[in-house]
């Protein structure tokens, strides 16, 4: 039955067909988004070029600078007065990075020869025994004047340098100046509560009939980073141990009850720099380096000021990120030789400028800072300063469980703010997953929840 | 008899194939499902099932996904239905629209997904659009987390406009395929263009249609990237799951058990289109 009567025409259009098939196939095969996917193969691009013992390039594994453009900086600016190769391999995903470091661990063997991680996931990493000892090195760079502080964390409760502390960083909050008419009377933006914060949500839809406050919780946002280190503590005095108690059923009424004023597309962001650049939020948290961008752009419309403080003070989470060799470096020579890049002066400056993560070096910082990062810095230490200053840690010791430990925040918050659950009943059910983190990862509480002796029980 | 006469020939011939299948499909497909069947040490065990079902985001996912597949389908088959009428009554420039309309096939899924939030954001193209032409007085928040219908329909628009194509693409091969004599002889008999269609073309397209179809439809319970880019977390599609769980949370077995409904639902709505369009030589036996 098929009398197929192709004439000249209908074989041409075949012909684009076929064409049209095989884009679409392309389409295909290049389009799926792997995330990490191009750290990965990186890496393994770079597996093939590393010779082993001397020389070649040193592969420097980061779970930090992860998105895209803070990769080009490290890539374009940060790196590029370094005197070597070095084949920087980050991913947006940074838990994909802490796999592989894991799994290399795992062999005793692998092609990186640096680590760029935070504080806690180097304890992780430190309990594997997965880290030389740099006291030789931190003596060497004590000229530059590293904070005393963070090579204390470095040393991660031992006697041996286990990482040299490399660059600082936190969330803060920005807003469009606008938005500064709609304050509440007698509120200061550099001194606010969060319940001003919501009064001034109100003020600006009154006033506007617009929802004007942003958080980043989008798929990459740092969504999780606020419930862990500024609303559970500002509001809780804790976070894992004051999980389902009746002030973290407080803080999730106070979020539940300001979400009003809450841009709705906030679910989409993940960043803040975008909205606040295109003015779909006036007022938003995230952290500094991902700030950086609308402070830089309009230095004159948007500014940068603390986070707020909650009935517990004004809780924060400093970022502290460190740079270790791991035990089967094939390449520690040049690791050492990237680390005193980094440590210096002028390249601690170029971070700053280039991703906005703060020296945790002393020493004056250049006078002549652009004016974004000046409102970040001062933004920075105006938070830290402040008498009822309450630093809350990153995860420490969470291991390959640092993301699971992020989804229990993300699923309270979907459940409660916007399926519009009972706090209580949905925090008395997640209570368990965040049991479940802590009891296969081992990890102990961390600041500002007290010490714990064995897994962190949550409450 | 045909056999006995070609002897071991298209057997062998077949080998290839089936030895490609067998180790890059069958063999893997296999593994991830046993995977969903086992508890994080490797023991057999309905746990990662259990969690899977009483895993918080689930039933959205689960319910979003199907909605979609429903929501999109016949919107895409009328389209395509439509488009492709529009090629084969080679037209003047015929070809030109076959390169308009297949061009959405050239983009990936991700970069459709972000097109479309450059039109759906609060500043986007839209309100841009409508706020100039005084429609509306401020924007409209198309992209809302409060609302997942707002954002299945925004996922519907931009899948209807990325996907439609494959589907115009095979209905207009089925099209093609159609010998002119039987719309000749329509035409003898007076039929006009609507009863050329309902009483010729489509019973012709049956097998064209079935293809196209399952085709989609398979192709629509793992839509993922467009979900992302345009709802955030927002809402959740069953291929997003698999994902979180594999990467996110590392939790392969879970992620098995979510890869291996969506073939689960492959395949039953594979068996439902072999049985609603059965094709004539399914029907003789």
């Amino acid at each position: 039955m098929h009398t197929h009567t192709h004439t000249h025409s209908a074989r041409w259009r075949w012909a684009g067909l076929v064409a049209a098939l095989s884009l679409a196939l392309a389409a295909c095969t290049t389009a799926s988004p792997t995330p990490g996917g191009g750290g990965a193969s990186a890496g393994a691009s770079a597996a093939a070029s590393t010779d082993g013992t001397a020389g070649g390039p040193v592969v420097m594994l980061s779970t930090q600078l992860g998105p895209e453009e803070e990769q080009a900086s490290m890539r374009d600016a940060i790196l590029t007065g370094f005197d070597g190769e070095v084949e920087f391999v980050a991913s947006a995903d940074a838990g994909v990075i802490a796999e592989q470091i894991q799994a290399q661990g795992e062999a005793g063997e692998g092609d990186a020869s640096l680590i760029g991680a935070l504080h806690g996931e180097f304890s992780t990493f430190a309990t594997e025994d997965y880290l030389i000892d740099l006291s030789d090195l931190a003596t060497e760079l004590a000229d530059v004047g590293i904070d005393e502080n963070f090579l204390e964390l470095g040393r991660l409760g031992t006697d041996q340098q286990l990482y040299i502390p490399w660059m600082q960083a936190t969330y803060i909050m920005a807003a469009r100046t606008e938005a500064l008419d709609y304050l509440p009377d007698g509120a200061d933006v550099n001194d606010l509560t969060w319940e001003q914060l919501t009064e001034w949500g109100a003020n600006i839809s009154e006033g506007e009939g617009t929802r004007a406050l942003g958080f980043p919780a989008g798929p990459d946002g740092l969504w999780h980073r606020w419930f862990q280190g500024y609303g559970y503590p500002a509001f809780t005095g804790g976070v894992n141990t004051t999980f389902g108690g009746d002030s973290a059923v407080e803080m999730w009424s106070w979020l539940t009850d300001t979400w009003q004023y809450v841009n709705p597309q906030s679910t989409t962001y993940s960043e803040m720099s975008t909205p606040l650049q295109s003015g779909e939020v006036w007022v938003a948290w995230d952290h500094t380096a991902r700030l950086i961008t609308a402070l830089q752009d309009q230095p004159d419309d948007i500014i940068a000021f603390p986070t707020p403080a909650g009935p517990e003070g004004t809780a924060f989470m400093p970022v502290v990120a460190g740079l270790g060799i791991p035990t089967w470096a094939p390449n520690p020579e040049g690791a050492r030789e990237v680390i005193r890049h980094l440590l210096l002066g002028e390249t601690q400056a170029i971070t700053l400028t280039e991703v906005a993560f703060f020296p945790v070096i002393s020493g004056d910082l250049p006078s002549d800072l652009e004016p974004g990062v000046q409102a970040e810095q001062d933004a920075v230490a105006a938070q830290t300063a402040r008498d009822d200053a309450l630093p809350s840690l990153l995860p420490v010791g969470l291991g390959d469980q640092g993301n699971a430990y992020n989804q229990v925040f993300r699923d309270a918050f979907q459940a409660i703010v916007l399926d519009g659950n009972d706090p209580a009943a949905v925090l008395e059910s997640q209570l368990a997953n965040l049991q479940a983190v802590f009891d296969s990862s081992g990890a102990a509480c961390w600041p500002p929840d007290p010490p714990s002796d064995g897994p962190c029980q949550a409450q | 008899m045909r056999a006995g006469r070609l002897g071991w020939a298209p057997y062998a011939l077949l080998l290839p194939s089936l030895a490609y299948l067998a180790i890059f499909f069958a063999a893997p497909m296999l593994g991830a499902f046993g995977l969903a069947f086992q508890d994080g040490d490797g023991s057999w065990s309905l746990a990662s099932i259990q969690r899977m079902l009483n895993d918080f985001n689930f039933m959205r996912a689960l319910t979003t996904t199907l909605l979609l597949v429903i929501l999109v389908l016949p919107v895409q088959l009328v389209l395509a239905m439509g488009m492709a009428l529009v090629i084969n009554a080679r037209l003047k420039g015929a070809g030109l629209w076959l390169y308009i309309f297949a061009l959405p096939l050239g983009i990936s899924e991700l970069a459709a997904g972000i097109v479309w939030v450059s039109i759906f954001t609060q500043t986007g193209w839209l309100n841009s659009i409508l706020q100039t032409l005084g429609i509306i007085d401020r924007p409209i928040i198309w992209q809302s987390g409060e609302s997942q219908w707002l954002l299945i329909l925004l996922v519907v628009i931009a899948e209807s406009w990325r996907a439609t194509s494959i589907i115009m693409i095979i209905l207009v091969a089925g099209l093609q395929s159609i010998p002119p004599e039987y719309l000749e002889a329509a035409e003898v008999y007076g039929a006009t263009t609507w009863q050329k269609v309902r009483r010729v073309i489509l019973p012709m397209l049956r097998p064209t249609l079935q293809v196209a179809l399952i085709l989609r439809t398979i192709l629509a319970f793992q839509v993922f990237a467009t979900v992302v880019a345009l709802a955030g977390t927002g809402t959740v599609v069953l291929a997003q799951e698999a994902r979180r769980w594999a990467v996110v949370i590392d939790n392969d077995n879970v992620a098995a058990a979510y890869a291996g409904l969506i073939l689960l639902l492959s395949i039953a709505s594979t068996l439902v289109f072999l049985w609603l369009l059965p094709t004539r030589e399914e029907e003789r036996q």
